[in-house]
Order: structure tokens, then sequence, then C-alpha cells
């Protein structure tokens, strides 16, 4: 089972009361954009066996959308963030890099 | 006066806790920066409460609030107060960065009575139901089987749930279910 704290009301929320929201800390490339960044943004996407940053929306709770880290392979959460960021906060990825040296996920590593 | 039609005409089951329907109630949405000191300010002198932490509720007398999101707070007062004091507290935020809605016909309230009320609401949501875990004062927004729902405890053997109204029929069916007196688990001493 998945328990994902949402950093909005505190709640070590259950995985049905929440919802999962993709990939997190997508650029967004719209009009006037190459083909390739356009491409980039709307098709390809991280799916990766162990770190993985994700959008996550407390759907039956406070209703906040926020960001998640944690491992695909393990459900192990390393910490949840704030929504209104474009990158993880330097506390999580010390975290991550502790638990797991060596990981690279898109450009973070 | 007009007479409020109830979702299920004050529906009541008596089990493991008594259910029972409540007659209407006002609720009204606030949202807006709930540590704004003037929207506090205005909740404090048209509610008498002063806006509660987070998941906590507030009560005084026949109003109160209950902490719905760190920008939302779902304020109670009588039914037939409600229009007044939402349009009372809207006029004071006029100012404010705030939405405030009388919202009183939106959703059904039930109120759960007796020692059983923990085991009859853990059943049915994910959450830790446990006298440590969860106490009177506090609110929590969830789901209960299927369906959105919000739930606090009165006191130790007095718990209140709202839902929306067009799933009421639903929630008490859930509830009735869980308080059957044939489904005791008695997880929870005391």
């Amino acid at each position: 089972m998945l328990l994902i704290t949402c950093p909005y009301c505190g709640v070590a929320a259950e995985e049905t009361e929440l919802h999962g929201g993709g990939e997190a800390h997508l650029k967004r490339f719209g009009p006037d954009s190459s083909d390739d960044d356009f491409t980039g943004y709307l098709f390809h996407r991280e799916n990766p066996k162990g770190v993985h940053f994700e959008r996550w929306r407390h759907v039956n709770g406070c209703g906040k959308w926020f960001h998640a880290a944690r491992c695909t392979n393990t459900l192990e959460v390393f910490g949840t963030y704030s929504a209104q960021t474009t990158e993880p906060p330097k506390d999580i990825l010390d975290t991550i890099r502790a638990k797991r040296p060596g990981f690279k996920w898109r450009d973070i590593a | 006066m007009s007479d409020v039609a109830l979702a299920l005409g004050g529906a009541t089951f008596d089990g493991l806790v008594k259910i029972e329907e409540l007659a209407g109630q006002g609720m009204i949405t606030l949202r807006g920066d709930l540590t704004d000191k003037a929207i506090v300010a205005a909740v404090k002198h048209v509610f008498g409460v002063t806006l509660p932490g987070t998941r906590e509720t507030a009560f005084a007398g026949s109003t109160g609030a209950l902490w719905m999101s760190p920008d939302e707070a779902l304020l109670l007062c009588p039914y037939d107060a409600a229009q007044t004091k939402a349009d009372d507290l809207a006029a004071k935020l006029a100012d404010a960065h705030a939405l405030v809605v009388n919202v009183s016909d939106a959703r059904a309230v039930f109120q759960l009575r007796g020692r059983m009320l923990r085991e009859v609401i853990a059943k049915l949501a994910p959450v830790d139901m446990s006298p440590e875990a969860f106490t009177p004062g506090m609110v929590r927004r969830t789901r209960m089987a299927q369906v959105a729902a919000a739930f606090w405890m009165d006191d130790a053997s007095t718990a209140r749930v709202v839902c929306f109204r067009s799933v009421a029929a639903y929630m008490f069916g859930l509830l009735s279910t869980s308080a059957d007196d044939a489904a005791a688990v008695n997880h929870f001493a005391g």
C-alpha cells in the first residue's frame, strides 16, 4: 500500500484517497515551439524502475495538487513538496542521493 | 421561513450507533487565505469563532468552522441564518481576496451517536480512528467507500458526517450497513 503525506493538510493519505497526476516538472512547449520540443512535451515521459518524481492530487481530502518523490520499485516515498515549484527541493534530493546513490532522472542526478 | 426538504426526510437507523439525518444545517463556504488577519477578524465577528488550524474545528454554540484546506473553511450556523451571515461576511470581505457562498443545500449531514462510532467510521474510511489518532476537535475530509465525505467528533460518543446531498441515500445505506447490530468487530476498546 502506498502512503503519501499531503504537504498541505499533513494527512498520511492512503493511495485511494489520492489521484495520480503523471510525471512532475514538465516544461510546457506551446505555439511557436519546435516540433521536437512539442513532441517531447506532449508524448515523452520517463518510466523509471526506481526514483521517480510525480504529481499527485489529494482528491478525497483537501483537494490540493502536490509533488511526490518516490521509488517505483519499492514504493518508498522520499518526500512530498509543494506544487508551486519547477524542481525538487534540495532536502529531498539529498535524501534520495543518500538512499539511492547514483540515481538519475532526466537531468537530475 | 420555508420548510427545508431534507435529502432523506430525516432518516434514522438504530444499531451499533444511532444514525440520524440532521435537519437543515446552515453551511457557508469561505475561500481565501485562512491566515489573513482581515478574514480571521471578519469570521470572528460574524460567526463568533476563530478560524481553526489545520484539520481542526472550532465551535461556539450553534455556529462553527471546519478547516477544509489551507484556503477553504466550511462555516456552520443555523439554517435560517445562513444567507444573512453569508451576505454579512461577504460585505465585510469585499476588499479581501476571498469568496463566500451559502451552500446550505449542497450537503446532507448525519449524526452518529454511540460508543461504537469509531468502528462504524473506520470500516468505511481509510482513516486511523483510534482514540489517540482522531479526537474531538479534529475534522477529516476523506472518502467513505466510494464517495467524498468529511466527519468530525463533537464529543467521545457523537460524530457528524457530511456528504454531498446527491449521495445521501448511498451514505445512509453505508452507515446503516456498517452500524448493523450483526456487524460488530469490537476493534476499539471502550
